[in-house]
């Protein structure tokens, strides 16, 4: 009985590395970068290793590294990371809700660990919920990436400007890719989903110059969602 | 001070996540929310990656543009994901050098 328990265990944590290697994959490069521009903006290792340890959030630390080289007010850093991360909200909502059954201890750690990434990655995933210690699926996914990042920000500091700049500006395609490498297959089950990806695309194109990147994800997120009220099936999804 | 923005920052970053865990127990969603929550992760994928592709190349738009083309045409033909991300990076590789 306990050695079928640690099998069961064993093999969710196997497919949460398996799920989470594209992320990790997408994330080096990115972390590197943002290491190296830490570093030119004047933070010191421990700074920008501990900024990617606490914040955890890509593209507010590109923006928080930016802006304290430009010797921003830490007020105005700290409201613009809020109104970039305010997404999250209704990311967690969302997969909260798929993982509803889970005690708070589960919970509450797998809440901590979403990005746009895991988050996208773990609700494609979403029938693995019902997949006994499922938990350990999405908690391996989450703890991958992390550490993925976090070590890829170190690695960049130390590096500096070692990586020629051609390879890491083409791997900042790596997580654009990944996303569309995620929503096609959903797609190709169920056409209609494209028409919820399009509505959020054409929002977010048309709100983001008016209202600001942060904010025009969260409208074309929201928009998106609600197209889905009405063109998505009871019974398909 | 840097510091002082680092946990700033990790707090604001850290609310809007943990707050749905503590209230999801709370509210009985609606139908239609509740397929509104599951329509989200594609929304937002459409969102992540448009218009947001166009500036992996800020001066050159298109490449973003044609990486993406291989990337829907590679994942149509169930490549894996892995792969799809590598051959993303070579198109964008090879159109800019």
């Amino acid at each position: 009985m306990d050695t079928e328990r640690k099998q069961l265990i064993k093999s969710q944590i196997r497919d949460g590395m398996i799920a989470g290697v594209p992320i990790a994959v997408g994330y080096l490069p990115i972390a590197l970068a943002y290491g190296v521009l830490a570093k030119q903006s004047g933070m010191t290792l421990a700074e920008l290793t501990g900024m990617s340890l606490f914040v955890y959030a890509g593209a507010s630390q590109f923006m928080g590294a930016n802006m304290i080289g430009l010797g921003v007010s830490a007020a105005e850093i700290i409201v613009a990371t809020f109104v970039l991360n305010l997404r999250h909200f209704i990311m967690s909502l969302s997969f909260i809700n798929q993982i509803k059954r889970y005690r708070m201890r589960w919970k509450f750690p797998l809440a901590l660990g979403l990005t746009d990434e895991t988050f996208s990655v773990a609700s494609i995933f979403h029938k693995q919920v019902d997949n006994k210690y499922g938990y350990y699926f999405y908690g391996t996914l989450m703890l991958t990436s992390y550490l993925s990042w976090v070590l890829g920000s170190l690695l960049g500091g130390v590096l500096g400007d070692i990586i020629p700049a051609v390879l890491s500006q083409s791997m900042g395609v790596a997580l654009y890719a990944m996303f569309i490498g995620l929503l096609i297959p959903s797609i190709k089950k169920y056409h209609r989903i494209a028409v919820i990806s399009i509505v959020a695309m054409l929002v977010n194109y048309i709100l983001s110059p008016v209202i600001g990147q942060g904010w025009g994800i969260v409208a074309g997120t929201i928009i998106g969602g609600l197209a889905g009220v009405f063109v998505l099936e009871e019974e398909r999804i | 001070m840097i510091w002082v923005i680092i946990i700033g920052m990790a707090l604001v970053t850290i609310i809007p996540r943990i707050i749905p865990p503590f209230i999801v127990d709370y509210i009985r969603f609606p139908k239609w929310m509740n397929k509104w929550l599951q329509a989200i992760p594609y929304a937002a994928l459409g969102a992540l990656v448009f218009p947001g592709i166009m500036t992996v190349v800020p001066e050159k738009p298109y490449i973003g543009l044609i990486a993406g083309a291989v990337a829907i045409i590679l994942a149509w033909l169930r490549v894996h994901i892995i792969l799809v991300v590598l051959s993303s990076i070579m198109t964008v590789l090879v159109l800019t050098i």
